[in-house]
């Protein structure tokens, strides 16, 4: 099991979850319930509706968003360097402690 | 005020369940218009995720959203259906002889014996950025289509955005706005090619300016905005701005079926599992709009729901004909209807 960080915007909330690897990072806030995750279009990276900020110690293991979650990106509010769609972080093991960071608010 | 185009069926939504629809009443003889606030049709796959592939399509082990919605229009091109697209249907209401009269945002009037709404999860409509306060500029200075190009003339125009639309009114506006600026957070864009090539060509000129970065928020008063604030990576600014035309896409919202007088559950429209007919007999519903227990939102369960809506359909607008089943395969009078005999 991997272990995932979600903070909250205002920083005062901190939910750690086991993840199974294979899964994404979306599937679990979901799971878990973690509000600030819409995730409407399901995890089809189709709504940008799961963006999330990687946590700067985390940017390099996570890596670049692929063209598609780029273009799709642009639907988001306050995208930063470190944005990323949730729904297309799959978690694996060199992942475990990741911590990530819930925006302000989903488009 | 336009004609009134009589039918037999209004089909609201062209998303692929509609789709399918024409083809099961086409093999009973009832002829389709089918309307769609989206510019061509199948709904959520064409507009969502065209390039998507979908893998539980039966027979089809794997085919893309785009060429799920080129295989049904090429299956239900025999009924020759009619299409009305950019159009959002407003008005349903039942006449003194028991059929229906349907209004369009673009004054059409239908008078039809069945209506089939076939809404999926509502209307695509524009969605609205995440900017604080930025309904109290909707529809005076901020808008998120052009219906008029004159609303834009003299003005400084900005628009937000990286996509099609977005570049097209670009360059639309640039020749009769007093000013144009295009805000976008990166410098790629999701366009046309050729446009972004254009836009960059006026950026040089100096007829467009274009600023990297992302709205925050708006400044202005009574309706009209003044300026936009803009954050980029050296910090935040304002653009003064007297329009604005944010392009973030679509979502779908329930919109006018809400308006229907129709039973809903939780948004969705309450059905029967015999007929698919709504509260309102002679209107149905099929597809991700209607609620039933056990409702699946799957394109294969909204097919289904086609084919026995059909037979209901057929009753009411050839009264006292016999409905007899058959099999496309053997029945040399479908295979007529089909073109294929
Ligand atoms: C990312 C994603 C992936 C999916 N993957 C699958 C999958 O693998 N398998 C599967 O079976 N399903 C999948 N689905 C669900 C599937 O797309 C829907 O079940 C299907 O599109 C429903 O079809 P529909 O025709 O009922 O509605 P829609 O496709 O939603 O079409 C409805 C149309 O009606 C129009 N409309 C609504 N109201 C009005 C009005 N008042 N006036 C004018 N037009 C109106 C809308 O503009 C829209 O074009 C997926 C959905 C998404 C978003
Ligand atoms: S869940 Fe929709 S883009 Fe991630």
């Amino acid at each position: 099991m991997t272990k995932i960080t979600f903070v909250s915007f205002d920083g005062t909330t901190r939910t750690e979850v086991d993840a199974e690897n294979g899964s994404t990072v979306m599937e679990n806030a979901i799971r878990n319930a973690i509000p600030g995750i819409d995730a409407e279009c399901g995890g089809a990276c189709a709504c940008a509706t799961c963006h999330v900020y990687v946590d700067e110690e985390w940017t390099q293991e996570v890596g670049e968003p692929e063209p598609m979650e780029e273009d799709m990106l642009d639907f988001a509010y306050d995208v930063r360097p470190t944005s990323r769609l949730s729904c297309q972080i799959k978690v694996r093991d060199e992942m475990d402690g990741l911590v990530v960071h819930i925006p302000e608010r989903q488009s | 005020m336009s004609e009134i185009i009589r039918t037999d069926v209004v089909i609201v939504g062209a998303g692929p369940v509609g789709l399918f629809a024409v083809f099961e009443l086409g093999l009973y003889d009832l002829k389709c218009h089918l309307i769609d606030i989206l510019d061509r049709p199948g709904g959520q796959c064409a507009e969502l995720y065209p390039e998507k592939p979908i893998y539980d399509i039966p027979a089809w082990p794997e085919i893309s959203g785009q060429a799920l919605v080129d295989r049904l229009m090429e299956q239900i091109k025999p009924f020759s259906p009619q299409f009305h697209l950019n159009r959002m249907v407003t008005k349903l209401e039942r006449q003194a002889d028991g059929s229906f009269r349907v209004e369009t945002d673009e004054g059409e009037i239908f008078e039809t014996k069945v209506v089939v709404i076939a809404a999926g999860g509502g209307s695509f409509q524009p969605k609205r950025p995440p900017v604080p306060g930025i309904e109290a500029y909707e529809g005076t200075s901020v808008f998120y289509s052009v219906r008029r190009m004159e609303a834009f003339r003299d003005q400084d125009v900005m628009i937000v955005g990286g996509g099609d639309s977005a570049l097209d009114w670009a360059l639309n506006l640039q020749p009769i706005a007093k000013s144009l600026t295009l805000v976008h957070r990166r410098a790629e864009f999701r366009a046309a090619p050729d446009s972004v090539k254009k836009m960059f060509e006026l950026v040089d000129s100096g007829g467009i300016r274009f600023e990297l970065g992302q709205v925050t928020g708006l400044k202005g008063e009574n309706g009209q905005i003044a300026a936009v604030k803009i954050k980029d990576s050296d910090g935040e600014k304002e653009l003064p701005a007297t329009r604005m035309l944010p392009f973030f896409g679509l979502t779908m919202k329930l919109g006018p079926v809400a308006d229907w007088g129709l039973n809903l559950h939780e948004n969705l429209i309450a059905v029967d599992t015999e007929k698919f007919e709504t509260s309102e007999p002679g209107i149905f519903a099929i597809g991700d709009i209607n609620w039933y227990p056990g409702k699946l939102k799957l394109i294969l369960s909204g097919f289904h729901e086609a084919a026995l809506m059909t037979q209901a359909a057929k009753r009411i607008v050839s009264p006292g004909e016999r409905v007899v089943f058959q099999y496309t395969t053997s029945s040399t009078s479908l295979q007529k209807k089909l073109g294929v005999q």
